[in-house]
């Protein structure tokens, strides 16, 4: 392995001063960058461990009625927060459907933010790759694509981002605190990931040193709580990517609709937001026919990056279905598969 | 000899024999401890660490190596190349026996596949021989790759698996199919799949002198250190392996790979011992994988659904320098009753690290295809599939007409079906729905597998202490062989299991013979049982010539070894112990050897397999196409079975390997470089817990007299097969949709709504 500095600041300013030289990256619980150190693909010349610093493994709510999760609260720990899974249960169950139970306990919600795609172009370092190698092609275009982007994607890169995590965030609006060198700021977490175009090296809004202290999500999304859901398609049962997911949220008023949320993961570089869905979704009984025509919608622009157009018919079926499990109400309890489409099977053991 | 003793003993003494308890692994508590050492385990004084660097191109030359990029770096000592590397005593291209494949070793600076070893960075560290070798930044004149079951020309190779021929003919198979009332003809897809052994291929390597000491996993002791002598060119008995644990094998670790050889030739290098670990994507090359196949059936039937002729084609892959060929069609020759069978292969050569045995070689890629193939055509005849099975049934080996050494299949049928409640299936398919809505598919297949024996020998020794021993270069792969082989190294020698020293897994005991071919515990069991018979018979001797003993002139009417004593066969009233009779000839211990081997008379007379029933049970979702199986139940028969525990285990393991085979597995080759590209437990993947339903199990009880002298026919790889056609059916009886291509992915299952 590579020789590189190990950083421990006792403070955010710190922290941020150290991360924001060339080279630099912030490790928390390393699941996804210490395997890309391992293969190669990520080779920094200094690691600043995040781990210490006090006061970002905080669940709280604000005076407004908000949570705040700091940025090294575990997955494990946020969703099985019980006021949290409560308020925003979509979101608790994309969490426990991701990665493997030891891995959820290990990963923290900053870092499940800023995970790599899993594009294994990028992952294969003889392979070309302009995330990796910026400039120097895309191997995956014309390579094994089955499950690359249909949304967003250019020809610089097909790459999806893999989190479940933000799928439900990012339909609910959730916002991200971040402190860097000229203080604190807040975007809306579907401001942070960008979408490839000629510049697929440049996955997010962040600059050097930025750091993520907090994620938020707004009071106003607990209106969703009683119609939430996460659903993930996937090879397997646990320890597997979605090969598309979606979340669905609807407020429901007197029999109809009066605000619909539309995510999905697995589809493009950023957890895709489908506003155009959720529009036709405003002011409608939650029908079939309805359900129909938002999944239509939500991948109006869709296109296959290769051999991967069964995931746009995916994507519309997994949305139709996600916005009918919505609509049928949020389980007292989440399931024991969570988000699969087994997720009824009775006698289920946990993923 | 079993006898009924109402005592207060323990189980497996109570009924007078160890072989047929449950008794759990012997080595259990050491393993979930963590004091189980492993090969990677051994830390000698003053090691080094060796990793590989290996090809990042499938083809070509390696055109430069910066080596000295390589030693600058802090902790790294030497670094080993083709220009500098200890020479080998032969050159590793000849194939001196059947069971040596050629290995990359250094040899030139050719390149036949990715992640073929191109040099080997040692260092004080693992860290800086990783970062050495990363250093190494080789440089290549690239070729391009031959990739895939079409990369070329085909050819018939001249045998497939170990020297099976390459065709078979039973019948004139075009004409059954002329005359049939109904055929198929399908072509189904298998991939690339890797081992995957959980702990991966490693060596400790100490050279002390021409003495070499070795800790590596290896599932055949003494064939690896026969190869190490030759290419090292030592002596036999100066090299010693330890090979305790493994974990996992499954082919992989049978015979001496590239990079195990390359850490003994780094130890030699520098002069001091040396450990080498593959890392996981290492292990997607040098050390085997299961071949692609695609597999061409056509069947046909008569009005009444009784086969006319059954033709089964293979194409297969080999590498481009070595041959190795799975030999898929042959999982036709000995399962159904048609008057016709033809079986062929051809292949075509691609840049790959030579294809090896990968648990159940031929009879998994096989079996899938035609248990799919045969559901087609019970399909086609409008005949549950079962009930199509069970008419085409073979009473005798359908392609030589030899009777079988014995066949419970007719009762896994029963009492599988029984279990599972397949008289309820529909025949229809896209009937059955559970309370969710999710459709639920019934599917089944047969399971086969030969039992096979290789050669052992086995040392036993009674002692005036009243123990035992028994010793054997036997090997645990993580099956439960210091268990297994122990129950029957106690019943042999007429000791309490805890009374015998079982001494395996070192190559200093007497050969074992290889742990492959699902052969280990009858080709082992054969050999402590003529072993223990041996020793008894010497310790007879020492009594019934001694008039101070009771035993004495019991000679003709014979002795009976039970519980350290020895009892006059007519008259239990006489006996004596071990232990008495050794004292009073005043020797410390006597010991015999004994051999086990197949028996070529009643091979010749008797087709032996081992046989079994899996049915399953599916849950698709009717819209989004993700498959997870509900329940699965496997009835085999299997002959003795020497720990029900264990061998249920064996079963369990080979049924969600056949799942996995069904559903998961699958290397993505990389169509233009050659690459796998997803050579990680993350990306290629095998089932999870949670995608395991429950198994059910039922071991049909089988009397075997002609396989071997305890009537075992194995269990190690039966498991898979029958139970990927299960899997398949069941998805098939489920949806509707008929998929091919394995593993079945949703895509294909998104086309009906």
């Amino acid at each position: 392995m590579k020789q590189f500095d190990y950083v421990r600041p006792a403070t955010v300013a710190e922290a941020v001063s150290a991360a924001a030289q060339p080279g630099a990256v912030y490790l928390a619980a390393g699941t996804n960058l210490l395997d890309l150190m391992k293969g190669g693909v990520s080779r920094p010349d200094r690691l600043v461990d995040v781990t210490h610093l006090h006061g970002l493994d905080q669940i709280e709510t604000l005076a407004d009625g908000s949570l705040r999760i700091g940025a090294l609260v575990s997955n494990a720990d946020l969703a099985h927060d019980a006021n949290f899974a409560k308020s925003y249960p979509a979101v608790a169950e994309a969490l426990l459907s991701g990665a493997s139970a030891q891995l959820r306990n290990a990963a923290t919600v900053g870092g499940n933010l800023l995970q790599r795609t899993r594009c294994a172009y990028f992952y294969d370092t003889a392979s070309r790759c302009n995330k990796r190698e910026p400039g120097s092609g895309c191997d995956a275009r014309d390579g094994e694509n089955r499950g690359h982007a249909v949304l967003g994607w250019s020809e610089s890169c097909i790459a999806t981002h893999p989190s479940d995590f933000c799928v439900p965030l990012v339909a609910l609006d959730a916002v991200v605190e971040i402190e860097g060198r000229s203080g604190r700021r807040e975007i809306a977490l579907e401001e942070l990931h960008r979408l490839p175009g000629q510049t697929p090296e440049r996955e997010s809004a962040l600059e050097p040193g930025d750091l993520i202290v907090a994620v938020r999500l707004l009071a106003a999304a607990r209106g969703f709580a009683t119609h939430a859901r996460y659903l993930k398609v996937r090879e397997r049962t646990s320890y597997a990517f979605a090969v598309v997911s979606a979340a669905a949220a609807l407020r429901i008023e007197n029999g109809k609709i009066a605000e619909a949320r539309l995510a999905l993961g697995g589809v493009a570089a950023k957890p895709w937001r489908a506003r155009a869905a959720e529009d036709v979704l405003r002011n409608v009984a939650p029908t079939a026919d309805a359900f129909q025509e938002a999944a239509w919608r939500a991948l109006t622009d869709a296109k296959p990056s290769g051999d991967n157009a069964f995931k746009i018919e995916l994507a519309r079926r997994i949305v139709v279905r996600a916005l009918t499990l919505a609509a049928a109400g949020t389980p007292a309890r989440i399931p024991a598969l969570p988000a699969s489409p087994f997720a009824s099977t009775s006698g289920a053991i946990h993923a | 000899m079993p006898e009924l003793n109402l005592t207060s003993a323990p189980a497996h003494l109570r009924h007078g024999s160890n072989i047929g308890q449950p008794l759990t692994r012997r080595d259990g508590v050491l393993k979930v401890t963590g004091r189980a050492t492993y090969a990677a385990d051994n830390h000698p004084p003053g090691m080094l660490f060796a990793v590989m660097a290996v090809a990042s191109i499938a083809r070509g030359r390696v055109t430069s190596l910066d080596v000295a990029a390589a030693k600058r770096h802090p902790g790294v000592v030497e670094v080993m190349t083709p220009d500098h590397k200890p020479k080998l005593a032969i050159d590793p291209e000849i194939k001196t026996n059947p069971f040596v494949f050629r290995m990359e070793v250094l040899q030139s600076h050719e390149v036949r596949y990715a992640n073929q070893p191109i040099a080997v960075v040692i260092a004080e560290t693992l860290e800086a021989a990783t970062e050495g070798a990363t250093l190494l930044a080789p440089r290549y004149d690239v070729q391009t790759a031959l990739v895939g079951l079409d990369a070329g020309e085909s050819y018939v190779p001249p045998v497939v698996g170990v020297g099976n021929p390459t065709e078979n003919t039973h019948g004139d198979v075009e004409a059954g199919l002329a005359a049939a009332e109904k055929q198929i003809d399908a072509t189904y897809e298998t991939p690339p799949q890797y081992h995957n052994a959980m702990e991966p291929h490693a060596i400790v390597a100490h050279w002390n002198g021409d003495n070499l000491q070795i800790d590596m996993p290896t599932q055949g002791l003494m064939l690896s250190l026969g190869r190490i002598a030759e290419l090292f060119g030592i002596a036999p008995d100066k090299i010693h392996i330890r090979s305790p644990f493994l974990g996992g094998g499954f082919g992989s670790k049978g015979l001496m790979s590239g990079p195990p050889t390359l850490g003994i030739m780094a130890a030699k290098l520098v002069g001091k011992p040396v450990k080498l670990v593959l890392r996981r994507e290492q292990m997607y090359g040098p050390v085997g994988h299961r071949a692609p196949t695609r597999q061409r059936l056509r069947i046909g039937t008569d009005g009444e659904g009784r086969l006319t002729a059954l033709d089964h084609h293979a194409r297969t892959v080999s590498s481009t320098f070595d041959d190795f060929y799975e030999p898929a069609a042959d999982a036709s020759h000995t399962l159904y009753a048609a008057p016709a069978i033809r079986t062929s292969h051809d292949a075509v050569r691609v840049n790959t690290g030579t294809p090896l045995f990968m648990r159940a070689p031929g009879e998994a890629t096989g079996s899938i295809a035609l248990e799919s193939a045969i559901d087609e055509m019970a399909w086609a005849c409008g005949i549950d599939p079962l009930a199509f099975r069970l008419k085409n049934y073979a009473e005798v080996e359908p392609m030589t007409g030899r009777p079988f050494s014995s066949k419970a299949l007719r009762a896994c049928y029963d009492q599988g079906a029984a279990r599972f409640g397949w008289a309820k299936r529909s025949l229809q398919p896209r009937q059955m729905r559970d309370d969710a809505g999710l459709l639920v598919g019934w599917g089944m297949g047969t399971a086969t597998f030969p039992a096979l024996m290789f050669q052992a020998e086995a040392r036993a020794v009674l002692r005036r202490d009243g123990s035992g021993a028994m010793e054997i270069g036997a090997h645990d792969m993580g099956q439960g062989a210091w268990t297994a082989l122990a129950q029957i190294a106690a019943d042999a020698v007429g000791l309490d299991i805890d009374r015998v020293d079982f001494k395996a897994g070192t190559s200093d005991l007497p050969d074992a013979g290889i742990a492959g071919g699902s052969a280990h515990t009858a080709t082992a069991g054969a050999a402590i049982h003529s072993a223990g018979a041996a020793v008894i018979a010497k310790l007879a001797d020492l009594a019934t010539n001694d008039e101070r003993s009771p035993l004495f002139g019991a000679g003709n009417a014979g002795v009976i070894a039970r519980d350290g004593r020895l009892i006059r066969r007519d008259d239990e009233s006489r006996s004596e112990s071990y232990a008495e009779i050794l004292a009073r000839a005043g020797v410390a211990e006597v010991e015999a050897r004994g051999t086990g081997a197949p028996n070529p008379a009643a091979m010749e007379e008797y087709a032996m397999h081992a046989h079994g029933a899996v049915f399953a049970e599916v849950k698709v979702d009717p819209e989004l196409g993700q498959v997870r199986v509900s329940r699965m139940v496997g009835a085999f028969a299997a002959g003795r079975i020497v720990n029900p525990h264990l061998v249920k285990s064996q079963l369990f393991g080979g049924m969600i390997w056949g799942m996995s085979f069904a559903l998961h597995e699958e290397a993505v080759t990389d169509r233009r470089s050659g690459r796998i590209m997803n050579a990680n437990l993350g990306e290629y993947h095998i089932p999870v817990n949670a995608d395991v339903p429950p198994l059910d199990v039922i071991t049909v009880e089988e009397h075997d007299p002609h396989v071997n002298a305890l009537g075992i026919k194995g269990v190690g790889e039966i498991g898979i097969t029958g139970s990927a056609g299960a899997v398949a059916n069941a998805v098939w009886h489920a949806t509707g949709v008929r998929v091919r291509r394995f593993p079945i992915k949703i895509e294909e299952l998104l086309t009906q709504r």
